[in-house]
């Protein structure tokens, strides 16, 4: 957490050279970035009341200083099967907009790394294909030494438009159901 | 500028009330046209909407207003009269000025659109367009001429020495000054009927002495007339110096007087004098006179106004009762009604929102108290406890409202559709009294809407069609609302042509809703008027009938953590019943835990609770109901139901050796949970769980526990439907 200040000081020294900051955090064996600027607060896991009847990205909700928020777990929002709870286990939470509205959102992530300082010129469009996550969910490439990371658009990958939108498509297929089991 | 806006907004909420309180009138007055308060209250509303634009300077609202206002204040002295057709542009020139006010809150600076513009040229030609008809027609009465009117046919052929008393002393001068005592009496004689006059000279002097240029006359004229008494002292207004005038009214003078003090408006409070004058007992200068008296009268400057009046004989004993009567009425409803203070209400919210913080301590303050085992603490968290309850209903009481003013503004809506369709139509409200939360009071109005339209469009038939059915020309719309078991229940019912469970079939078949070959009851047919995209009028009015409405009704009254019914006679009329939870914020919850997770039942759900015998009930795992003292009870595992659609969970979950089951009711139904453990009452703070699971059945919000964890609020009755859904799909596996 020092170390995270202290690059945080460093690179507003650095801010008048138009760098742009991404935190980078680990899920599964994937190192992924979002920009800091979504970030709100990064929070320790403690006691995740799970939510039944919903899909397995989310995870549940958790008291955020009187705040009841729901939690995403993001290897499984991408697809990747639920995240196994860790030590390094952290909740980064982003603010989402909404019809105007912003909500809330905690992000379970497997490990919180580093905050990368990244200049225009490494920033790169996303490939067309290639990447095994929606293509959507993928806002741009970050070149960091010969490797590649992928940084993620937030509003994308944690829509509220679309995850309560899961739950209406399934509620739609139940409907149809129940009206048939009144019979 | 935030100044401007706190004004504004000001502004805006008189409107909105003032324009609710003239629409209200307008209605009124079409069942009693010629009732004076209200077209005063009417020509006020239009006045101070007038008044406050002008501060703004809405010129526009100002130039409208003021036409209005012309048009109300004839109709308020009697020049126009109020018929249908004027209450139908005043209730357009309602609209109007709503659409103005609205206009210039939104874009201030901007002129006004020309639609607008043309609507109200037109108003203004509808309202004055008249005029010249009414005018023409000029001898309809206002109300107090009305009956003076009356009064003069009744003096004429009942009572003949049921006249005026008017006493006139001359005073010395007055010959000296000009005055001619006869020609007075001779003019007075143009406004009625001279019965007698008896001349008198008290003051006579010795016949010696007597200066013939002086005046020593004093005359007594009884007077029949219609006129009123600020007429007759008119007629003595040159003399008033030289002469000591009293007028006494005729005795059935009295009862109009009685009649008038009785009809006053009593919105505002006057004083005795002015009671008097404006039901013409009194003339101003006899006011002025006795109070220059008061005035004078070091000795008894304490007497009050009315037993001067007494007295002098001047109006009579009834009539100062009346007044003083009216006048403690008059106060005491101006003092109930300085009893109101306007807040604001999202001060309300905050308010709410810091008890719900306040409830949460305190469970976490007991929960500290119970581990440490302090004792001593223990009495002053529990007196601590219950007062945090008082607040808590205290604080949520203040956001009750009275469901009536939702209700009372239907009947603009019934009466304006019925005029649109043709139809008679009677709106009844009954328990306007009952009291609910704000937010689900403004949350209702839209379903509610809906369904009085659906009532008006698809249920009452027109006239013809229902003299021939052997109903009643006029249909009735009832609206009804009552408390139930800590719920509110709403009710919308008509009794128009019904619902026709076979059309509704037919075209829920043809929709894929229904298999062709299923049976359904008729309830589970009418219910089915909630599926999306289904309306069985062939062609779409401009009110209702487009297959969306009816299912929105249904998911915004779920959203609200309600239900909605319906059930109908086919032929007979149609009931929609609306069950809707008091509140939004707190309820008393009960906890009960199911595999480690615990969850928050709603207290006024629960019926009872008992302990899971096996060996009785003999339970398995296909069976999914009990027998609980001889009635069928159908219950769910809460631990295996949630479980079931539920991620890996990495605990090994053995079915602890007593388990309990939680019996709950919601309307009608009733069905068991079973749980793992009983945690028994607490208090719940409601926390809205946002909008990713709004789509969410069976949960209906999320509570946070005084350990700082967060336990889930089951929606009973979404629970209960999702489980009929979903449990014999189970029972297949």
């Amino acid at each position: 957490m020092n170390q995270l200040i202290h690059k945080k000081q460093h690179n507003e020294l650095a801010a008048q050279e138009q760098l742009h900051q991404y935190l980078t955090f680990l899920v599964g064996k994937d190192n992924l970035a979002i920009s800091i600027l979504d970030v709100k607060e990064i929070i320790e896991i403690n006691a995740i009341t799970e939510v039944p009847m919903t899909p397995d990205h989310i995870r549940g909700v958790i008291n955020l200083r009187g705040h009841v928020v729901p939690v995403i777990d993001l290897s499984a929002r991408l697809g990747r099967g639920c995240s196994e709870i860790t030590k390094r286990t952290c909740i980064v939470l982003v603010q989402v907009e909404y019809n105007d509205e912003t909500q809330l959102l905690g992000m379970l992530v497997d490990a919180v790394d580093e905050i990368l300082d990244l200049p225009e010129t490494s920033i790169l469009p996303p490939p067309d294909f290639g990447a095994d996550i929606r293509n959507d969910f993928i806002q741009a490439m970050g070149r960091v030494g010969d490797e590649f990371i992928i940084l993620l658009n937030i509003n994308r990958v944690l829509s509220v438009k679309e995850l309560s939108q899961l739950k209406k498509i399934a509620d739609y297929d139940s409907n149809h159901e129940r009206i048939e089991s009144i019979i | 500028m935030s100044d401007m806006n706190l004004a504004l907004q000001t502004f805006a909420h008189e409107v909105d009330e003032l324009l609710t309180e003239m629409e209200d009138a307008l209605l009124d007055l079409e069942e009693t046209p010629d009732d004076a308060e209200r077209i005063n209250s009417i020509f006020r509303a239009m006045h101070t909407i007038k008044g406050s634009s002008g501060l703004f300077g809405f010129d526009d609202i100002v130039a409208f207003t003021h036409e209005a206002e012309t048009v109300l204040d004839q109709a308020r002295n009697g020049q126009r009269a109020v018929d249908n057709d004027l209450i139908s542009v005043l209730l357009a020139c309602k609209d109007h000025t709503a659409h103005l006010v609205h206009h210039f809150l939104t874009n201030e600076n901007e002129a006004l659109p020309t639609s607008l513009q043309e609507q109200g040229k037109l108003l203004i030609v509808q309202l004055n367009g008249e005029k010249h008809s009414i005018v023409t027609s000029l001898n309809l009465p206002a109300t107090q001429n009305e009956e003076l009117d009356q009064l003069h046919v009744e003096t004429k052929s009942t009572n003949s020495s049921d006249n005026w008393v008017i006493s006139l002393d001359f005073k010395q001068d007055a010959l000296r000054n000009g005055m001619d005592p006869l020609s007075f009496i001779r003019y007075l004689s143009t406004l009625g009927n001279i019965v007698e006059v008896i001349t008198s000279m008290p003051n006579q002097a010795e016949l010696e002495a007597m200066d013939p240029e002086s005046c020593f006359l004093c005359f007594k004229i009884a007077f029949n007339s219609s006129v009123d008494k600020q007429t007759i002292e008119s007629v003595f207004e040159f003399a008033a110096e030289d002469c000591d005038i009293h007028i006494l009214p005729p005795y059935s003078r009295q009862d109009l007087y009685l009649k008038l003090l009785e009809n006053q408006a009593d919105d505002q409070l006057k004083r005795l004098g002015e009671m008097l004058i404006d039901i013409g007992a009194l003339t101003n200068k006899e006011v002025v006179e006795v109070l220059a008296e008061q005035q004078l009268d070091e000795v008894s400057a304490e007497k009050p106004i009315g037993e001067r009046l007494l007295e002098k004989n001047i109006v009579q004993q009834p009539n100062v009762e009346q007044a003083l009567k009216k006048q403690e009425a008059v106060k005491q409803k101006i003092a109930k009604e300085a009893n109101y203070i306007r807040v604001d209400a999202a001060k309300l919210d905050h308010l709410i929102n810091l008890v719900g913080e306040l409830v949460i301590s305190d469970a976490a303050i007991r929960l500290v108290v119970q581990k440490k085992g302090l004792t001593d603490v223990d009495d002053v968290a529990s007196t601590m406890g219950h007062l945090v309850e008082e607040i808590r209903d205290t604080a949520l009481q203040l956001r009750m409202v009275q469901i009536g003013e939702t209700f009372s503004r239907f009947q603009r809506v019934v009466r304006d559709v019925s005029k649109d369709l043709g139809k008679l139509i009677e709106l009844q409200i009954t328990g306007g009294e009952t009291e609910l939360d704000k937010t689900v009071v403004e949350k209702i109005n839209d379903p509610l809407t809906h369904l009085v339209r659906n009532s008006l469009d698809h249920g009452i038939e027109i006239p013809e069609e229902r003299l021939m059915a052997g109903k009643p020309e006029k249909g009735t719309v009832r609206l009804n609302a009552y408390h139930q078991a800590g719920r509110i229940v709403i009710q919308i019912s008509d009794d128009g042509k019904g619902l026709d469970p076979e059309r509704i079939l037919a075209k829920a078949i043809a929709k894929g809703l229904v298999k062709p070959d299923q049976t359904l009851t008729e309830n589970e047919i009418f219910n089915l008027i909630f599926a999306p995209g289904l309306s069985t009028k062939e062609e779409a009015s401009n009110l209702s009938g487009r297959g969306v409405g009816m299912d929105v009704v249904k998911s915004n009254i779920e959203a609200l953590r309600g239900s909605v019914a319906v059930t109908s006679k086919f032929g007979q009329g149609t009931t929609v019943t609306i069950h809707l939870p008091l509140t939004l914020a707190i309820i008393d919850g009960f906890m009960v835990e199911a595999r480690q997770e615990r969850y928050i039942i709603p207290l006024n759900m629960v019926e009872e609770c008992v302990e899971m015998d096996s060996d009785e009930w003999q339970m398995d795992e296909l069976q999914h109901y009990v027998n609980l003292r001889g009635e069928v009870l159908p219950y769910l595992r809460l631990g295996n139901f949630f479980q079931s659609h539920q991620k890996p969970v990495l605990q090994n979950s053995n079915t602890p050796q007593r388990e309990s089951m939680v019996i709950v009711r919601v309307g009608d139904a009733r069905a068991g949970f079973v749980v793992d453990e009983l945690h028994g009452e607490n208090q719940t703070v409601i926390k809205p769980l946002g909008k990713l699971f709004e789509n969410l059945k069976g949960i209906g919000g999320a509570t946070v526990l005084g350990s700082g964890d967060v336990a889930l609020i089951l929606d009973v009755h979404g629970l209960i439907q999702y489980a009929q859904q979903r449990l014999p799909a189970n029972m297949l596996h």
